[in-house]
């Protein structure tokens, strides 16, 4: 079989590599003890996929408790050379925990400690394999929490989350995860151990912190992070905008930006979704609207009332059937349960759900969800569209059945053909899923090589034979964009 | 070696005999830490600037890229410096789409130019850096100078979503986009924030900007002691108000702010005295807004026991607000002989305040802490000798490690001339520093851009 974006190591291994790994396998035992090395195939298909529409099977799997340990491990597979690969939960969309080129993946589960939280200064000292709403958790009764809430925050890790700078609905006001992180501590390739950042102030230097997080894993391992929290607003209100036209409502959006109202919060499902939606769990969206705008405002109870006002005049002038305010924290509870349990709703209708990730500026929205759908039904989709609006990360969904390959191949097609729209439009590849191993191969759309070639040196700075989750981020087509991904064997993309 | 005459020659090849100076009354101007260019570059197109780049990278020249020249003594003295690259030409709005909030603007665009364009959609970029009438928005990044904003619109780094630079190889590079949200590639940009020219030459920034507040307040209140003055700051800052600026001023600035004000002739709170420590926030938005947190404010300050208070309508809010955004430029020109430092510590308490405000003899000292445990300490010498010299040394080392053993960074963005030859203006390098190097090294391969002038000698 062959991966869709070229090759790729995990079955069909000769004697000579089972010899190789089976001798790693024995050393990684006595360094870590059994209980947290995997190494039968019945386990380490467990860790063979993530949130993504890809597949790479690792050859031994490692729990690690330290830091220390972590730069034994990274030692240990460099000595072997076998690649190693981080990963915290697995919820990643893009490929980024995979095992691309095989060998060793890292998993931080077991590194899932607060270390220490400083009230005063509002910081907190976590381990990687943390979760992120275990952050927040921790630290909510003294009116504090962990901004970026992606949607899989109940089970996606810190991490992870670092890895891939993730995001999440109240971004729009906050920022992504790169804007939350004071320091870290990282192990590089060769096992060396470097905190980068500052738990308080600025330490002159580059910005090593703003390099790292994001840098999905292919510059260095992250074994310590420290958090900056933030203050629970006095006010919080959930408003419900349902419109009878998508156009409105994509309006709508265009509107609230335009003129400078910053929601903590603006997420749109268009009707098709929000039906599915109400059929899993009734979160309360009229199942007879064209789309939904859930909206939050936050702040100051005055800047409450202000831009709660602002938002239903604009939603009005812009043809809104209703603004619903949500009447208590149940109700606004319900609203964000429908919102991100969507994709676990999705799941109902098909097999499987590929779940895209495209930002444009948000005075094209309107044209680009007419586009996408037009795009959809070319190749026989109806694309699903439940996003984040206020800041033009669109999350199109293409509904599938991976075992038909035909539709399988059209579901690629369609994605990628979405994703260059989002690109003419004058947007990026991804917003918030990161490139991983399902873009790489569209990041000269927006990359010269130029950008390669300095990119690539600061890539081979820090992981100069690529051991360190191969084949991600650089599109390998290219020459000057090549990861060397060792021992040539073939995985297909899940199917 | 190459001569001045050929140098110029060569340059003058590469991107026209117009854009290129190398007469000597120029030249003095664009002097760093003393160090004179041998010729100027003035680009009209980060294709020019590039092909500047790609003859000095074959020719192992240095080069020093600049705006307005007006935060050159930010850093060590160059190793080399052969060329000026004077991006100032470079000043057109390249991208405004005001209805999607993002901007994109040429780096020798004029903060003050960028501030009148972005007004007339009722927007501004919240970079608001000492020197702001001569600025540049590619200075402003690269000096990684404070904003007086930063509480509550964030750092450079929280608005800035792409770059094109030039890196040392001459290529011509870029990172991020024009859009709010995007996490495709490394975040090369941020690294550009405060490298003061040592990774690459900025030729175009790409901002998310703001809606301008609807109107402005603020407060002044003076009080007996330092102590009191940073209870009163720590209560502001812990009541989780949005402020947008929050400084405390010790009375050597109190006294440097209020000359100032009434030098220019307008509103003089009567709060910012001479001889006592005083405490200014601000804060914007609605006018509801407004009301309500200088309620709250009010509140604050009788609690804390203030000497003498007063709120600030927007026209006098505006005006202190102007003034203590300048002050870095007002505190390194307050004395013959100033080393400035600019300090960042985990925790402002009274006692390290005290410390850091004791006269010694031949020095006196003005303070600022801003928000976000950002602290600004003026060490004034009233001679230009060797002894004051010597005297701002040993201080400057001594705080240093005051502020290490505070678990806090200290950096000295201003010092005289000479003082930078006994101690570097970054302070010790930490365990990070062989990371930084290996991003140098990256960026630029053959030492092209400011060698030297940078954390631990880069």
């Amino acid at each position: 079989m062959q991966g869709r974006h070229g090759p790729n190591y995990s079955e069909g291994m000769n004697s000579e590599r089972t010899a190789v790994i089976t001798s790693l396998a024995r050393e990684m035992r006595s360094l870590l003890g059994a209980e947290n090395v995997l190494g039968e195939t019945t386990d380490l298909l467990l860790y063979e996929f993530d949130g993504s529409v890809e597949k790479a099977r690792p050859e031994l799997v490692v729990f690690p408790h330290t830091t220390e340990e972590v730069s034994s491990i990274v030692k240990l597979a460099a000595r072997y050379e076998v690649p190693v690969v981080g990963r915290g939960a697995g919820t990643g969309l893009s490929g980024g925990a995979l095992a691309r080129g095989g060998g060793v993946m890292i998993v931080f589960a077991r590194m899932d400690k607060i270390i220490e939280i400083d009230w005063e200064s509002r910081r907190a000292v976590v381990q990687p394999g943390v979760v992120n709403a275990e952050i927040t958790k921790a630290v909510e009764h003294a009116g504090l929490y962990f901004a970026p809430d992606p949607s899989s925050q109940k089970s996606c890790t810190i991490g992870g989350n670092v890895a891939e700078n993730a995001g999440g609905p109240h971004t729009l006001a906050y920022g992504v995860t790169a804007n939350h992180i004071a320091a870290m501590e990282l192990v590089l390739p060769n096992g060396q151990v470097v905190r980068v950042g500052s738990k308080h102030g600025d330490a002159p230097g580059y910005d090593l912190c703003g390099l790292f997080v994001g840098s999905e894993g292919t510059l260095a391992l992250v074994t310590e992070i420290t958090v900056k929290l933030s203050r629970k607003a006095e006010a919080v209100k959930t408003l419900l905008a349902i419109f009878d036209t998508i156009e409105d409502a994509s309006q709508t959006v265009v509107e609230i930006t335009a003129r400078g109202i910053t929601p903590a919060a603006c997420e749109m499902l268009d009707g098709w979704t929000l039906r599915v939606v109400e059929d899993y769990i009734e979160a309360g969206f009229p199942r007879d609207s064209a789309a939904v705008l859930l909206l939050e405002v936050e702040g100051l109870r005055e800047a409450v009332e202000a831009q709660e006002a602002a938002i239903a005049e604009v939603c009005k002038r812009c043809r809104s059937r209703e603004v619903r305010v949500a009447r208590d924290d149940r109700e606004r509870e319900l609203l964000w349960k429908g919102r991100r349990n969507a994709f676990g709703a999705l799941g109902r209708l098909a097999p499987s759900n590929y779940v895209l990730d495209g930002v444009i500026p948000r005075s094209k929205l309107p044209q680009a969800l007419t586009s996408i759908l037009e795009i959809g039904k070319k190749y026989g989709f109806h694309i699903g569209n439940i996003f984040h609006a206020g800041d033009g990360n669109l999350h199109p969904i293409v509904l599938y059945d991976p075992r038909d390959s035909q539709q399988f191949k059209n579901a690629i097609a369609a994605a990628q053909e979405i994703i260059r729209y989002c690109v003419e439009l004058g947007g990026a590849l991804t917003g918030e899923h990161g490139v991983g191993m399902e873009k790489n191969e569209l990041m000269p759309l927006l990359f010269s090589d130029a950008d390669f070639e300095l990119m690539r040196r600061l890539h081979d700075a820090f992981n100069p034979d690529s051991s360190l989750n191969p084949g991600k981020v650089f599109p390998l087509s290219k020459g000057c964009g090549e990861i060397r991904i060792r021992n040539k064997e073939a995985a297909g993309a899940r199917r | 070696m190459s001569t001045t005459a050929n140098l110029t020659g060569r340059l003058e090849g590469a991107v026209g005999k117009h854009r290129v100076v190398s007469a000597e009354e120029e030249l003095a101007e664009y002097a760093v830490d003393g160090f004179l260019p041998e010729a100027i570059v003035r680009p009209q197109s980060a294709e020019e600037a590039a092909e500047v780049v790609r003859l000095a990278s074959v020719e192992k020249l240095a080069i020093i890229a600049v705006g307005s020249r007006s935060k050159c003594g930010i850093g060590m003295p160059p190793k080399r410096y052969d060329i000026a690259l004077d991006m100032s030409r470079m000043r057109e709005i390249a991208h405004y789409d005001a209805g999607d909030l993002t901007l994109s603007v040429d780096a020798g665009m004029p903060l003050r130019e960028l501030e009148d364009a972005l007004a007339e959609k009722q927007q501004f970029l919240p970079l608001a850096v000492p020197c702001f009438g001569s600025s540049t928005a590619g200075g402003a990044i690269a000096s990684g100078i404070d904003s007086v904003l930063r509480q509550q619109y964030g750092s450079a780094r929280d608005f800035l979503i792409g770059a094109e630079f030039v890196d040392g190889r001459g290529k011509l590079c870029k990172s991020g986009g024009r859009v709010v949200k995007n996490v495709t590639g490394y975040d090369l940009h941020k690294l550009l924030i405060g490298s003061l020219g040592t990774i690459g030459v900025i030729t175009r920034l790409n901002f998310r900007t703001f809606p301008l507040p609807e109107t402005y307040g603020g407060h002044v209140a003076s009080f007996e002691s330092g102590e009191r003055a940073v209870a009163f700051r720590n209560r502001v800052e812990a009541s989780g108000l949005p402020v947008a600026n929050l400084e405390l001023l010790s009375p050597a600035a109190a006294k440097i702010t209020k000359a100032i004000l009434e030098k220019e002739d307008g509103p003089v709170p009567g709060c910012v005295e001479s001889d006592s420590w005083a405490v200014y926030v601000s804060f914007e938005g609605s006018e509801k807004i407004v009301e309500r947190i200088a309620k709250d404010v009010e509140r604050l300050v009788h609690e804390a026991g203030a000497r003498k208070d007063e709120p600030l309508d927007a026209g006098a809010d505006s005006q202190l607000g102007r003034v203590l955004r300048e002050a870095f430029e007002w505190l390194r020109s307050a004395a013959p002989a100033v080393a400035l430092l600019r300090i960042t510590l985990p925790r402002i308490v009274p006692e390290t305040l005290a410390e850091l405000n004791q006269t010694g003899d031949l020095m006196r000292r003005a303070v600022l802490v801003r928000a976000c445990g950002v602290l600004y300490l003026s060490l004034m010498g009233e001679q230009e000798d060797e002894r004051t010299r010597d005297a701002l040394a040993r201080m400057t080392k001594d705080t240093f490690a005051l502020v290490e053993a505070k678990q806090g960074h200290a950096a000295l963005p201003h010092a005289p001339p000479g003082l930078k030859q006994q101690l570097s203006v970054w302070g010790p390098t930490a365990g990070d520093f062989s990371i930084m190097k290996k991003v140098k090294q990256a960026f630029d391969p053959d030492g092209v851009f400011a060698p030297g002038r940078y954390v631990g000698g880069l």
